[in-house]
């Protein structure tokens, strides 16, 4: 048996000189949703892992001129419960509040499933269209990086050794905005998503003034779809440009074929799901609320 | 190995134990301190039926290491009943059938309380969508749903 | 809803092991724990196929900490020799090769090595250091494969068992069968209209929440002592015994609590293993799987493929049918082949019947029994082709079973006539049912499909011990998984005359009580609670010799009324009536302790019918299935406590359904399991669900004194196809293949279809 190392961080520097001083073996402890059960599968075997929930700035929610800075390890419950940020960002916190059942809510956080780098992440394709940016603490510096530059591929990440994930910023936007998370599973709970689809829209009156889209579980990273953006951009998201978008989305995707779904099945979904998130963020962003609980749409 | 020496409040009880940085909660609870009313149907956060309330949240215990309990407050399905009282819930859930085997009945009462102390107005929707990671096998959920429901709407009669 | 006929039977009260079961007080296997006791761990074969050359325990039993090992070495070889095993029948020769391979392992997660050491972390750790050489073979998965010639064989042994012409070479067909009523030739020429289509089902998972777990202590002495979550202790000690060279009364194993088990736990896995771990080590020994193992390791209810074939008149009168049933049996021979043909057409009245099944092997977890075993899958099969006659004759598909149901005097094609069922009666109940009169609502689209189980009944003890004060403890000997006790309870009150919380069931180890055939088969309450109405019928009798000896009659001279004896009239004389308590006070004066005992072998369990209906949306564009109603109604005999029929009929209407839309066993190339856990092997959810309405149907079952029928099983059965006929009517697509997953249906509505319409 190797030793186990458990520390509590008390300060972002802490946390960083710790994962520093563990050489690569160092292991976040966010929520723990991914890291126990990688541990009880035998698939990780951290020689120490470091709680960083003491830290007030990693589990906190602040707002300053309209921005959000999400702590990286804050529960997605917390988050779900910030009535001021699900106003302003309805999708992201949609997104986060997808993952799991009420249980995992408990403790899963943005920053751990960014960080666990999986393709088929909830809310990451929603942290994309957001255009989040993450904030990194290594052992000396700190360095900001948007979030779809953040995951390198499945399980990998651009956080060098030593490095930690802060917190999530969503810049400010205008108030006729709007944003949408769907992700298709085949139950309604408790599945990881075969394709995940967050966009992010500003309107003036009926036009698309500005547009950004993340797809997810479709490719070894979440992508941002720019192609999609710019179709839905300066359109009145009439069919054509729904048509276009949607395309794009599809074109975009170089899935696998897995147990959770087939490549024709995710290239046909992505752009089902686009048409149906671009319609709840259009929504979203004219000031019509629009039900939880249809997560894929319909 | 070094075990870890943890400060905890369990049930209302100052508890310590001493554990391994690496061992869950619900080991800990099951194995060392003999409180085996939580389950462990699947170790890995899938069933619900290892559900606590950690400081207030609902979790599941297999996927919460037991040195992160320090100074926190744990409320597990044996701190439900009050002396040789049922909370209703317990009560309701015997009363309406709302178990078979009973392996996840632990989980859902806690989730179940959990719910109701933040909504007490809940649409079974809601029910159903807050009880999604609490897995039962042999009810088809309806009884569930309904003896929840049922708590509910009395909790709301009394409270007027 | 309560029985006119009755005081407590048909009355809800609360179960008397509710407040253990609500507080954690209830211990389930893993809650067991004995001071000293170490962990057994079992190493599994990472193949799906190989030869075992040799394996090298060495490095592990020097590990300290670690205190014993086993191999196949340590069990002794078994005879060619089949027994039941709750519902199902298995070979010992197998048997013992399932808990641990010998020559070869068959499957992924076939037990090769176990080990018990002081914790659980020195007992992995052991595993690793176990050095097994395997020669890796071809494997084969599906059953269609594995059937064909120069698919890769399983077993040398293996000759076909029936065989037409008889078996010269060792193949995956272990067996053969055949059962036939009229003549089907003639009856298809006959036919109007002829559907015939090919079904497939995958392989599905009982999926209780309790994982297998087992504590064991061998003493010195030989004796041995097992608790264990178990669907029958009695057998646990039947096939411990067996495997162990042991007798059965050197074994007392004590039933926990059981966390589900659906037929699952019928059979052994652990128990085997922890014994001889235990005697080798001198230590207690606890065994229990993670949920991975059980997925792996632990029987799975078989996927099939069945071709069924229908002839009928244009009235919607079926003239013939045919069924070829190719099953999943695992890794040994044994899947439920034969009851799959035998309800395939059961429910109705057909002249000409003809059905064929094939027992094939394959690399895959031996199949355990799972909610009425095997019927599922053909009626899978059935319901749709009947399904797809009412959309063609353009008839009601009530009104056409209706037309067809079996009733009293169907001989039915594996030979038994009905007595008293209620097909009709479930069939009218359905459509009767405030769901079925209801329009279906915009955007959905319904589904109907019957189902039928046999039954069964088999060897049941019970005892019932009056105690000083006058209140009863009622005693047998069959885990209690759904409510049991509170049935037996209310029988026992019901019989004897007092209240419901006057009696105190108890559950005993099998040295407390006689044998007991498994839970399982839907025959607790009809067979184990005939035991109990006889054992209290016995007691009735010891009360009212008790009564004749205080009042210096005879015996015959005493009725018993109202929990209470009496003279039977004025000429035995004028004695104020006797109550239990009053008769246990004197007891000592008229022959001491007053108990009442019995034991049978029941026959004549009332076979049960099912009808469901089902409201469905498919989102075209995703495949998505929403069930938006649910309704199950089903002939229950007597409903002796209706919340927990109800129960029976709402779990097993949820298991269909999940077996419908997105259970299955996914395999890789290389013969791996790929969702052996709960996120993806998707058993339903709380919020995939609407609340699912039910229907008792009461047409007493008329060899038992209160009317029972078994009712766990049936409510699996219908689900199937009722769910893939609503999705047929919604989207104009039959689908022959389960599940209806998402992905699976989406490319199905893409996919062009010519044919639809005709449908
Ligand atoms: C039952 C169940 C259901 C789930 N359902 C979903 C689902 O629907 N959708 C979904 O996307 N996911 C799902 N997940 C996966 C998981 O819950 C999410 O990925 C979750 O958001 C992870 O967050 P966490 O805080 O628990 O991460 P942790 O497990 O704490 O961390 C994950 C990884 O990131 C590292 N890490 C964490 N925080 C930091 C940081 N600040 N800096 C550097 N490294 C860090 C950790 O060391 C670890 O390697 C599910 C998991 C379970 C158990
Ligand atoms: S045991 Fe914790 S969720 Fe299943
Ligand atoms: S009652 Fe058995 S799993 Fe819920």
């Amino acid at each position: 048996m190797t030793d186990i190392q458990f520390k509590v961080a008390k300060t972002v520097r802490e946390a960083a000189s710790l994962m520093a001083a563990a050489k690569g073996k160092g292991r976040i402890l966010a929520g723990g949703t991914d890291l126990l059960v990688q541990m009880k599968a035998g698939m990780v075997t951290p020689g120490t892992i470091i709680d960083v929930k003491k830290i007030p700035e990693m589990v906190s929610i602040t707002e300053t001129k309209g921005s959000y800075r999400i702590g990286a390890a804050t529960p997605a419950a917390v988050i779900g419960e910030h009535k001021k940020l699900r106003k302003a960002w309805p999708g992201v916190v949609e997104a986060i509040n997808l993952i799991g059942s009420t249980q995992v809510q408990g403790r899963a956080s943005a920053g751990g499933t960014l960080c666990n780098a999986s393709p088929a992440a909830d809310s990451v394709p929603a942290l994309v269209a957001a255009g989040a940016i993450v904030t990194i603490q290594g052992p000396k510096t700190r360095r900001t990086v948007p979030v779809e530059k953040f995951n390198t591929g499945p399980g990998k990440t651009i956080l060098k050794a030593g490095e930690i994930v802060v917190s999530l910023t969503l810049p400010a936007r205008p108030k006729t905005s709007g944003d949408a998370y769907l992700r298709l599973i085949p139950r309604t709970e408790m599945d990881i998503a075969v394709v995940g689809v967050g966009v992010s829209l500003t309107m003036k009156g009926d036009t698309c003034v500005s547009a950004r889209v993340g797809l997810g579980a479709v490719a070894p990273t979440v992508l941002l779809v720019e192609a999609a953006a710019k179709a839905l951009t300066g359109s009145k998201l009439d069919a054509k440009a729904l048509d276009a978008a949607a395309n794009a989305c599809s074109a975009a995707c170089r899935p696998i074929d897995d147990k959770r779904g087939t490549i024709r099945y995710r290239t046909k979904i992505a752009g089902v799901l686009l048409r149906r998130a671009t319609a709840i963020a259009a929504d979203r962003a004219k000031g019509i609320s629009r039900p939880a609980h249809s997560q894929q749409g319909h | 190995m070094a075990k870890i020496h943890v400060t905890t409040t369990i049930n209302g009880a100052p508890t310590e134990f001493l554990c391994d940085p690496s061992q869950t909660l619900l080991d800990v609870l099951r194995d060392q301190l003999g409180l085996t009313g939580s389950k462990e149907g699947c170790g890995s956060g899938d069933c619900g039926a290892c559900s606590v309330t950690v400081d207030g949240r609902l979790v599941c215990s297999c996927l919460v290491l037991a040195p992160e309990t320090e100074g926190a407050k744990v409320e597990t399905i044996e701190g439900m009943a009050k002396g040789d009282k049922l909370h209703p819930l317990q009560k309701k859930f015997v009363e309406m059938a709302a178990l078979q085997c009973g392996i996840c009945t632990p989980g859902f009462l806690i989730a179940s309380r959990a719910l109701l102390e933040r909504n007490n107005n809940p649409t079974e929707t809601e029910i159903r969508y807050w009880l999604a990671g609490n897995l039962c096998r042999c009810t088809g959920y309806d009884k569930i749903i309904h003896a929840v429901m049922q708590v509910a709407a009395e909790m709301r009669e009394s409270a007027k | 809803m309560s029985n006119p006929k009755y005081k407590w039977i048909g009355t809800r009260p609360d179960r008397p092991d509710g407040a253990d079961k609500v507080t954690g007080r209830a211990r389930f296997a893993a809650d067991f724990n004995l001071a000293g006791q170490l962990i057994g761990k079992v190493l599994r074969s990472p193949h799906a196929h190989a030869r075992i050359k040799s394996i090298d325990t060495s490095k592990a039993l020097a590990l300290p900490g670690v205190k014993a090992v086993v191999t196949s070495k340590d069990f002794p070889e078994q005879a060619d020799l089949t027994v039941p095993a709750g519902e199902m029948q298995v070979n010992l020769r197998d048997v013992t090769r399932n808990i641990m391979a010998r020559e070869k392992v068959l499957y992924e997660g076939h037990a090769v090595a176990a080990v018990a050491a002081t914790t659980e972390a020195i007992a992995k750790q052991a595993l690793s250091l176990i050095k097994v050489d395997y020669q890796i073979l071809p494997h084969v998965i599906d059953v269609a494969e594995a059937m064909k010639p120069g698919a890769p064989v399983l077993h040398d042994h293996l000759m076909t068992e029936g065989a037409k012409p008889p078996a010269t070479k060792p193949s995956n067909i272990a067996k053969r069968i055949e059962f036939a009523k009229g003549d089907t030739k003639a009856g298809f020429a006959k036919a109007e209209v002829i559907i015939e289509r090919s079904f497939t089902t995958q392989a599905v998972h009982q999926g209780y929440i309790e994982p297998h777990a087992a504590l064991a202590s061998a003493s010195e002495d030989g004796q041995v002592q097992i608790w264990s979550t178990t669907q029958g202790h009695f057998q646990v000690r039947g096939f411990c015994a067996r495997l162990l060279n042991l007798e059965t009364s050197q074994i007392r194993v004590t039933p926990s609590e059981i966390g589900g088990g659906f037929g699952g736990t019928t059979v052994v896995y652990l128990e085997p293993l922890a014994v001889r771990l235990s005697q080798k080590s001198g230590k207690p020994v606890k065994m229990t799987m993670s949920r991975e193992d059980v997925f792996r390791a632990s029987g799975p209810a078989p996927g099939g493929n069945v071709h069924v074939k229908i002839g009928a008149m244009k009235d919607g009168r079926i003239v013939a049918g045919e069924c070829t049933v190719e099953m999943q049996a695992g890794a040994f021979p044994g899947s439920p082949v034969g009851p799959a043909c035998m309800c395939s057409f059961a429910c109705y009245d057909i002249d000409n019947v003809f059905i064929v099944g094939f027992d094939v092997v394959s690399n895959r977890p031996k199949v355990a029994a799972y909610r009425a075993p095997g019927a599922p899958i053909s009626s899978f099969a059935v319901e749709s082709t009947i399904d797809m006659l009412c959309q063609q004759l353009n008839m009601d598909p009530i009104d056409l079973r209706l037309k067809n149901a079996a009733t009293k005097g169907t001989k039915t094609a594996y030979g038994v006539t009905f007595g008293v069922i209620g097909m009709v009666e479930t069939l009218q109940a359905a459509k009767d049912s405030p769901h079925y009169k209801t329009p279906v609502k915009p955007g959905f689209a319904r589904g109907v499909a019957a189902g039928f189980w046999f039954n069964v009944g088999a060897d049941s003890s019970a005892a019932a011990h009056v105690g000083e004060d006058g209140t009863v403890t009622v005693i047998s000997g069959n885990p209690d998984i759904g409510g049991s006790r509170a049935s037996l309870a209310l029988m026992a009150a019901e019989e004897l005359g007092v209240d419901y919380d006057k009696i105190r069931p108890v559950i005993a180890d099998t040295a407390s009580i006689g044998f007991n055939f498994v839970t399982g088969g839907s025959r607790v309450t009809f067979a184990t609670g005939l035991a109990v109405v006889n054992s209290v019928r016995d007691l009735i009798r010891d009360l009212k010799g008790r009564a004749a000896k205080t009042w210096g009659v005879d015996p015959e001279g005493v009725i018993w009324e109202n929990g209470m004896a009496k003279p039977a009239g004025s000429n035995v004389g004028t004695f104020e009536p006797l109550t239990i308590a009053q008769l246990a006070a004197t007891a000592g004066k008229t022959g001491g302790p007053i108990n009442g005992h019995a034991q049978l072998n029941v026959t004549g369990a009332g076979p049960g019918f099912g009808v469901h209906v089902c409201d469905l949306a498919v989102d075209a564009d995703t495949g998505i299935v929403t069930v938006g109603r649910y309704t199950a109604a089903q002939d229950v005999g007597t409903a002796i406590h209706p919340s927990y029929v109800e129960g029976q009929l709402q779990g097993g209407a949820v298991q269909g359904i999940g077996w419908a839309l997105n259970e299955e066993y996914i395999y890789n190339a290389q013969g791996r399991l790929a969702n052996p856990g709960f996120l993806d092997y998707r058993i339903p959810v709380a919020s995939d669900l609407p609340m699912i309405e039910t229907v008792l149907v009461e047409v007493p079952n008329p060899t038992h004194p209160y009317g029972v029928r078994g009712v766990g099983e049936v409510p699996i059965i219908p689900p199937l196809a009722t769910v893939a006929n609503a999705v047929a009517r919604a989207t104009g697509l039959r689908m022959l293949d389960l599940p209806l997953s998402p992905p699976k249906l989406s490319a199905a509505l893409d996919a062009p279809r010519p044919l639809m319409a005709a449908e």
